[in-house]
């Protein structure tokens, strides 16, 4: 039964993270700065919704109590999405953008080809299914980030700007529930606290290229899981979920 | 952004194992290794092709419209270069 209920919300937890990144990305949709860059970036929205559908459409399952995917997704307040924080943060300028992208890319690429040894057979599927997806992320979000460093002294400054804010948000990426931990002692889900040093070596070698210095900030921003938000998300779902909240159970 | 740094690409796709790439249109990016990944995005995302070339434009030579009187045309009066100019003897039959 708790193993039933730490399924759920583990799977629900990793959906939340994706739809709303898939959010935020979508938002660049006809913003882009340039056509092919916008296009580029709808299709990673596409990527990170058509992951979420996935996991959501599994929680949906395993709870068992005939709610569909778009029930969880789009009848759920904020204080019921428990996203890690990274996720929800606004698109800002498209170096924020890209900087969190690659963030998250560079944790998803390793985070998910562990994932693929779940001992979850329909999770590993997933997971096989979706590193590709974040290996290709990561390869358009790394050039990037050298490209924005190296570039104009605006673009290093707005680089620079980014990591500020971001640097406060990675550590919940690498933060265990205890759930979660029981998950992984199951053979079912990763262990998020070994993927940290590979990830900050990771992440400190490609900066330190371009000679910024990547270090762990004293300031950790928690709570995603326990469903303690950013101010943004609110709104954020406002815009989101508006055509089901006023339509309640409208189709197209 | 400016876009005063991007680049014309021209695209090439090949749609099969065994195929040419094909000319298929054109994009603007950074670098060429940007122009190969909007290529995958705009030119492959519903499967038309299993390799991609990028060419910058501008490292095409191409000939010009307004010399086709000189280039192009003096070939369209000699039929002797094809083979169907040729009357073959009987006895050839099918070659």
């Amino acid at each position: 039964m708790d193993q039933k209920l730490n399924l759920y919300r583990f799977l629900v937890g990793l959906a939340d993270d994706s739809v709303v990144l898939s959010h935020r990305l979508s938002q660049w949709c006809s913003n882009g700065p340039y056509l092919e860059e916008d296009i580029a970036l709808s299709n990673v929205a596409l990527d990170y919704i058509g992951r979420a559908r996935m996991l959501y459409q599994y929680a949906a399952e395993v709870e068992g109590e005939g709610r569909s995917e778009d029930d969880i997704a789009y009848l759920r307040n904020e204080r019921e999405y428990t996203n890690l924080l990274i996720h929800e943060l606004p698109i800002n300028d498209f170096a924020f953008t890209m900087l969190r992208q690659f963030f998250v890319d560079v944790f998803y690429c390793e985070y998910l080809a562990r994932l693929c040894h779940s001992t979850d057979e329909r999770l590993a599927a997933i997971a096989a299914k979706s590193v590709k997806e974040s290996r290709y992320h990561l390869k358009r979000s790394e050039p990037w980030i050298k490209q924005l460093a190296e570039g104009t002294e605006e673009s290093l400054r707005r680089i620079k700007t980014a990591l500020a804010e971001l640097e406060n948000f990675v550590g919940e990426l690498f933060v265990m529930q205890d759930w979660e931990k029981e998950l992984a002692d199951n053979g079912i889900a990763v262990d998020r606290n070994q993927l940290k040093v590979g990830w900050d070596h990771y992440v400190q070698k490609l900066l330190g290229e371009s000679n910024i210095v990547f270090a762990d900030s004293q300031l950790q921003i928690q709570g995603g899981r326990d469903g303690i938000h950013t101010e943004h998300l609110g709104h954020m779902l406002s815009e989101m979920q508006f055509l089901q909240r006023a339509y309640p159970g409208l189709k197209w | 952004m400016s876009q005063e740094h991007l680049e014309i690409y021209e695209v090439f796709v090949r749609s099969a194992r065994g195929l040419d790439h094909k000319h298929v249109g054109s994009l603007h990016a950074e670098s060429p290794e940007h122009a190969l990944m909007y290529a995958r995005d705009c030119y492959i995302r519903r499967s038309e092709g299993v390799s991609i070339w990028v060419v910058e434009s501008k490292n095409i030579t191409a000939s010009q419209e307004d010399d086709k009187e000189n280039f192009v045309e003096p070939m369209d009066d000699k039929p002797y270069r094809h083979a169907t100019h040729y009357v073959l003897p009987d006895s050839v039959n099918n070659m």
